[in-house]
């Protein structure tokens, strides 16, 4: 054995594409390692969502004209799936390596933020979008779902899953340990998602909480998705998509210097 | 010629601690460099500033002439560490986390025959598909130091590597750095096992509360500590009470261990003749039934250096 060889490693030039898609291969592999818990489970909460909500208030409520409320229910459920699935992702992967300490092998390696933030988020999106499209599968079963635009549905589900690969990079980098990340998926999080019109439409809300939806951003994500498969949503696509986009320009950019700073893992 | 490792004026504070207080060195190519220190002294964090894992308030850090922070990417694959602590990642097999960290550095199939050369160099063939979790400590630090490896890197820095290995894997590990040193590696190694500094490295450098206290070669810094130890086997007296052996008063100065019958006295080469000593003792009515003399250690130079209730020795 000769280890005198000289660095040689691609890695030398202005990007490491190579390094990216090897964090991107090694993220997606951690998760399919474990499908029961990162894709099966997932699907199966949604299903049991539809049975329980669905059964019990489909025929009391019907929020857009012609629309039955179990199947206004699911593009809400399958936008909450996305959700939370792309934010477990990026944030158990990156806190479980932080408190470890395995993510020095990425800190050593010679990967720029954005390099580290793509392979982070690529990956959520992919689950994000691979646990959507599980449910929208197996709901079909079920219910009669129409398409009105797919490419809506597509973009909406791409951008609300990398908005929230970002906030899980965020939350990751900034816990220290795995409670202050569940408080802040507990508390920011799914607050959010539950208060985004999953269940209903913003219509139906009293005056004061209409327009505090309004202030949701995830509200936008769900709608904006919504449309796409009804044609029919409570604000116009065009300001959804524009506020979605806004969103995840926030939250990449703060994960984006978040990184390039080392915040709590470069010290 | 480029040096391996160049460190310039770097500063670095954590709050009140003031971590490194202008530490400048270089490290030619092809040194073997042991970097010493106790505790807190600044060595991880010096190795942490190299590998990119934290940054120097102000300074500069080059490998092989690349800044570790605006030439980062040549820098880091440039730099292989092997982490103090046992870390790894518990989804991934042996073979799996090398063909990961060498994807990380931008190689690919192509380099797997290096791999797979690593994992029969150190020993990891039966274990190439075993995952991380399942390993032994002494197996993870194989893989770790595998890791460090894997892109080819031309300075090689090794944080503590025998901390908790016995003692067979203690003396695998120098061999096989002993052997990446002769084949044109740089090495930098920090280790409490002064011994082990003392076997490998061509040069030292001593840090101690952030501040760089000596940098020379080995023998230079051995020559600095002007005493030697005279070690000595007394005839019957022990005393009762204890372990106490009846010194002259003159030479009690001289004593720095005493356990039953057996003394051990400093002597400065120059100012204190053994001979004389020995005459001191049989004039006290003592007898000496064997004697050695011990050189100084590393050991000696190290607590001489860093101490600072020890007498100071001249820079």
């Amino acid at each position: 054995m000769s280890v005198s060889m000289p660095s040689s490693g691609p890695s030398n030039g202005l990007s490491n594409w190579r390094g990216m898609l090897t964090l991107f291969n090694k993220e997606v592999r951690r998760f399919m390692r474990v499908t029961v818990q990162t894709l099966l489970t997932p699907i199966v909460t949604s299903l049991l969502y539809l049975l329980v909500f669905g059964q019990a208030l489909e025929a009391h409520v019907q929020v857009f004209p012609g629309v039955s409320y179990i199947a206004f229910l699911i593009p809400g459920l399958i936008m909450m799936s996305i959700i939370q699935n792309a934010f477990a992702n990026s944030s158990s992967s990156l806190i479980q390596s932080k408190i470890s300490g395995s993510l020095v092998f990425v800190l050593v390696a010679p990967l720029s933020s954005l390099e580290i933030y793509l392979a982070f988020v690529g990956a959520a999106v992919l689950r994000g979008v691979l646990v959507g499209l599980g449910v929208y599968l197996t709901v079909r079963w079920f219910v009669d779902l129409p398409l009105f635009s797919f490419s809506h549905v597509l973009v909406f589900a791409l951008l609300a899953s990398a908005i929230l690969g970002s906030m899980g990079l965020i939350g990751a980098l900034w816990a220290d340990h795995f409670e202050q990340l569940a408080a802040f998926q507990n508390f920011i999080i799914l607050p959010l998602s539950f208060l985004s019109g999953v269940f209903y439409s913003i219509h139906s809300l009293p005056p004061f909480w209409h327009a505090i939806s309004r202030f949701n951003p995830f509200f936008y994500m769900i709608d904006g998705f919504r449309y796409g498969f009804f044609g029919t949503s409570d604000v116009t696509p065009a300001l959804s998509l524009a506020v979605t986009l806004i969103f995840l320009l926030l939250n990449a950019g703060l994960a984006l210097v978040i990184l390039y700073k080392g915040y709590k893992i470069r010290r | 010629m480029t040096d391996a490792v160049s460190i310039e004026h770097i500063h670095k504070r954590y709050g009140a601690v003031q971590a490194l207080a202008g530490v400048d060195f270089t490290i030619a190519g092809g040194e073997f460099f042991g970097l010493l220190g106790p505790n807190g002294a600044g060595k991880s964090t010096l190795i942490n500033i190299m590998a990119g894992l934290a940054r120097a308030d102000s300074g500069c850090v080059r490998i092989l002439g690349n800044d570790v922070v605006t030439a980062y990417r040549q820098a880091r694959s440039a730099l292989g560490v092997v982490p103090q602590e046992l870390v790894y990642d518990g989804f991934f097999t042996v073979r799996e986390v090398l063909r990961l960290q060498s994807g990380y550095f931008g190689h690919g199939k192509a380099n797997q025959a290096w791999t797979d050369e690593l994992i029969v160099t150190l020993n990891l063939a039966d274990k190439a598909d075993t995952n991380m979790h399942q390993l032994s400590g002494g197996m993870k630090r194989r893989v770790l130091i595998a890791q460090a490896l894997v892109h080819k890197p031309r300075v090689v820095v090794l944080d503590e590597p025998s901390a908790g290995v016995d003692t067979e894997l203690r003396q695998a590990l120098w061999e096989f750095t002993r052997r990446l040193h002769r084949e044109g590696h740089t090495i930098v190694l920090t280790t409490h096992y002064l011994e082990e500094a003392e076997a490998l490295c061509e040069r030292i450098a001593i840090l101690d509360h952030g501040k760089l206290v000596a940098l020379d070669s080995k023998q230079k810094l051995l020559a600095r500590y002007p005493y030697r130890l005279l070690c000595l086997t007394l005839a019957g007296c022990a005393t009762a009470q204890g372990n106490s052996v009846p010194i002259p008063a003159m030479l009690k100065h001289l004593l720095v261990a005493c356990d039953g019958n057996q003394i051990k006295l400093r002597l400065h080469r120059f100012d204190d003749q053994i001979g004389g000593v020995l005459d001191t003792l049989r004039e006290a009515g003592l007898t000496i039934i064997d004697l050695y003399t011990e050189e100084a250690g590393l050991e000696e130079v190290f607590l001489g250096l860093t101490s600072s209730t020890a007498q100071r020795l001249p820079t």
